[in-house]
């Protein structure tokens, strides 16, 4: 056996250079982890708001909760216990949608700063990251007053203790340390429109970019999930199915704002075909809203970037 | 070598017609289920321009006209009854043949189909109470229509407007 003395002063000095990277290497990684760690919102925005049921239950249109969270195939009354269990394909692997009920399973032990983490960070209460497949990258605009509204409600709706399903996921996108990094990059809560717009054209704004999460169907995904805002709207591939998701910018969408209204109220096009696929579900929640909201929608997607296929 | 490019050549060409005549036979439909695609899409088409005279009137693009309005109402609610056996042949869906959007969930959950045509004709008969009853009737039963129209939609019809 060669003792130390014996090592060549080559060798020693590889030795050094390479524990002195795997050093460096745990460093800049920990440096990471701490940069990218789940975030909070700052609770003193919320210590004074009160949650109104009734306002609450139009967020909850205006944000879809349902479209997602309604067990497969609930229809009517049904699609008010958020039981969860649809399934969502991707190019990453399959999410399914959590038991949001407020029971134990659920949501029952949520505080309005467990959602307003969910929503405006995709934090969990138990300070994990959740993936994008729940749209906190639009969610992260909602206004505090909404988000304590939404809690509001969603506590008045019926328990259900149907179990989660865990996500259909492989490695490496199931690491939900690495979520932070692709927060940094691709979630923001600034306005994807901004400048100068009236005050019908920021609530559309509102309720596209944020509440709505139009555009985490609308608009093409980068090979990382996150969404492209230089095509915002455009139009983008359907996941795991044929067909494309329509683009909605005025290079594409021609129908007048009353039509789009319609189109919001009723599920009738122009020219009297009607919504369908997820378009359907969409259209049950706007048909809830106040009509001026249907009317902002459409104030907005008048004045989005025409952007051509 | 001249030779083996020369056979190598023709058999690709071979090959490549082989592979056009394929295709284009499974391109030709059959002539019965082509005359369903078109004969559902027509009725279709019955359902959209019927139903475009009441959305014109309920969206003050056409002035509301009572009768005309009733008409409409009648000729939706008897083409929601008809009996659509025929229109629906068994390979007819957008996965077997060009030309339609129908999805096989179609075929594979005939109950479903079956309750959502119920809810279309509960939809028109109500259209057909309220169309001749004033503007705000007929616009009352609108959103009933379409959600009744969506509900199949959703679910049975390939989406890419």
């Amino acid at each position: 056996m060669p003792s130390a003395q014996t090592v060549p002063g080559a060798l020693m000095r590889f030795r050094k250079t390479v524990a002195y990277l795997a050093g460096a290497a745990v460093v800049v990684a920990a440096v990471g982890l701490y940069l990218t760690r789940p975030r909070h919102v700052d609770p003193a925005e919320f210590d004074r708001l009160t949650g109104d049921v009734e306002r609450g239950a139009l967020v909850f249109a205006a944000t879809g909760c349902a479209s997602c969270h309604a067990a497969p195939e609930a229809e009517g009354e049904a699609r008010r216990v958020l039981s969860g269990g649809r399934g969502f394909a991707s190019p990453f692997g399959t999410f399914y949608a959590p038991n949001i009920s407020p029971g134990p399973v659920g949501t029952g032990d949520w505080t309005v700063l467990n959602l307003a983490d969910a929503l405006r960070h995709g934090t969990s209460p138990d300070n994990r990251h959740y993936f994008p497949a729940f749209p906190y990258g639009s969610y992260s605009r909602m206004q505090a007053q909404d988000i304590a509204d939404l809690h509001a409600y969603l506590m008045t709706l019926p328990a259900s203790d149907a179990e989660n399903r865990p996500h259909d996921v492989g490695f490496p996108f199931n690491i939900r340390a690495a979520l932070g990094g692709w927060k940094m990059l691709f979630a923001s809560d600034d306005w994807v429109l901004d400048g100068d717009l009236t005050e019908t054209q920021q609530r559309g704004r509102y309720l596209v970019e944020a509440m709505g999460h139009c555009a985490e169907c609308h608009t093409p995904r980068n090979a990382l999930g996150g969404l492209q805002t230089d095509r915002w709207l455009a139009g983008a591939p359907i996941p795991g199915k044929d067909g494309r998701v329509p683009n909605i910018t005025p290079a594409a969408l021609s129908w007048s704002e009353a039509e789009i209204v319609e189109y919001l109220t009723s599920g009738f096009t122009p020219d009297f075909d009607s919504a369908g696929g997820e378009m359907f579900e969409v259209v049950q929640n706007t048909a809830q809203l106040p009509r001026s909201d249907r009317e902002a929608i459409a104030a907005y997607l008048k004045i989005v970037p025409p952007i051509g296929n | 070598m001249r030779t083996l490019a020369l056979s190598a050549g023709i058999a690709l060409t071979a090959a490549t017609l082989a592979l056009t005549s394929t295709a284009t036979a499974e391109s030709h439909v059959d002539p019965a289920i082509a005359g369903a695609i078109k004969a559902r899409q027509a009725h279709m088409q019955l359902y959209a321009h019927n139903i475009g005279v009441l959305g014109g009137m309920a969206q003050g693009r056409i002035d509301y006209d009572a009768d005309l309005a009733s008409a409409a109402a009648s000729n939706l609610a008897a083409l929601s009854q008809l009996n659509q056996m025929t229109y629906w042949p068994a390979g007819s869906d957008n996965a077997s043949v060009d030309g339609t959007k129908a999805l096989p969930a179609i075929w594979d959950d005939l109950p479903g189909v079956m309750a959502r045509g119920a809810a279309l004709v509960e939809a028109s008969a109500a259209m057909e109470a309220a169309a001749g009853g004033g503007l705000e009737s007929l616009q009352g039963a609108m959103q009933a229509l379409g959600g009744a129209c969506g509900a199949c939609h959703q679910n049975y019809r390939q989406s890419d407007n």
